[in-house]
């Protein structure tokens, strides 16, 4: 899990001018998250966001998505996916190597980190930092249909909240249909069908069908 | 009482739903939403929209209703709602992303930590922010 990890991070650069926002993802809100959090012992703020609102305005598709924001609360990264990889795609495979998944997570991981210390360091003379140029060709322009996906996560939540347990499936559906790149829409919604089903096997045969594909949008680190 | 969710804030209105309309008499509109029929257009706070004269028959109603996805159209935010018409969502209006590709401004939110104390993004202006998603599923 992550949040240990952004934890020790915090630690390490908060005496910098740098603090670190954690954000679960999880509209079966603080019962889903209390242990986690509690076990990572956060001192940065770590917030609950049941109905991705925070993905919705990053235009964030999975987790972890993480963004760099500056002193005046500017945009420097708006959408990486850190160091998770694809590493853990062929897990299920019975000759999967785990020592080699574990290098490759932990290479990916130390590398990432790195680059967030030369940014703390260097600021907008770091060579992590993007352009405006680049920033706008990362920043997705609205789409009507993406804004519709949204809306309707948002009322598969409310309805699940009040119990409609059918009705909250029947939206998400919408949402995926609209948005099927979208891993947060699917697994939030499988996770609330049932527990589990979120990492069962419905998760990996899709997977599968992304074929040579990536996992989710990569660029450069 | 119909719920709405209107830009993430959730209110219970007394509404006439018709078709794919959703009528709200103007004081149950600023009572639960803020928005106020006035001379110069439909406003909330100090922000108004005008209403041209051919809008009026699509946006008002003689009995003092106000059509709420006729105003959300004209606003760009997207509009769903259940089967039984019960629950309605109105989106962020549709200007909110092409302005933050505009001026590259980190979009704010308020969300509550595990103690249910809200911390916004612009609590910390000042500081750089790495801002990470993550979940328990």
């Amino acid at each position: 899990m992550d949040l240990p990890v952004w934890q020790a991070l915090y630690d390490e650069l908060s005496p910098k001018g740098f603090t670190v926002i954690t954000v679960a993802m999880d509209s079966g809100g603080a019962d889903d998250v209390r242990s986690w959090i509690t076990d990572a012992k956060p001192a940065h703020p770590s917030l609950i966001d049941r109905h991705h609102v925070v993905a919705e305005r990053y235009d964030w598709v999975n987790v972890p998505s993480i963004a760099w924001i500056d002193e005046d609360g500017r945009i420097v990264r708006p959408n990486d996916p850190g160091f998770a990889g694809e590493y853990f795609r062929n897990m299920m495979e019975p000759d999967f190597d785990y020592q080699a998944m574990m290098l490759e997570y932990r290479r990916m991981r130390d590398g990432y980190l790195d680059a967030v210390r030369d940014w703390v360091a260097n600021g907008a003379q770091s060579r992590w930092a993007l352009t405006e140029t680049q920033l706008r060709e990362r920043l997705a322009a609205p789409n009507a249909d993406h804004a519709r996906a949204s809306a309707w996560f948002r009322l598969g939540t409310a309805l699940h909240e009040r119990g409609r347990r059918d009705d909250a499936q029947a939206a998400f559906a919408q949402a995926k249909a609209l948005r099927p790149e979208s891993w947060n829409f699917a697994r939030q919604a499988w996770h609330l069908e049932e527990t589990g089903k979120s990492g069962g096997s419905e998760f990996w045969a899709a997977v599968k069908a992304l074929g040579d594909r990536p996992y989710y949008p990569r660029h450069e680190l | 009482m119909t719920t709405v969710i209107f830009e993430d804030e959730a209110v219970a209105l007394d509404a006439d739903v018709a078709g794919d309309s959703l009528w709200v008499r103007s004081p149950e509109l600023a009572r639960t939403l803020g928005w106020e029929l006035k001379p110069e257009g439909l406003c909330r706070g100090p922000l108004c929209m005008p209403i041209a004269a051919t809008e009026r028959a699509d946006l008002l109603r003689a009995d003092g209703g106000i059509d709420l996805v006729a105003l959300a159209r004209r606003r760009g935010q997207a509009v769903v709602h259940d089967d039984a018409r019960s629950t309605w969502v109105f989106g962020p209006p549709g200007t909110q992303r092409s302005e933050t590709v505009r001026s590259l401004v980190a979009p704010d939110f308020a969300l509550p930590d595990l103690d249910g104390r809200l911390h916004r993004l612009s609590d910390a202006r000042g500081r750089k922010v790495l801002l990470a998603s993550w979940a328990s599923w």
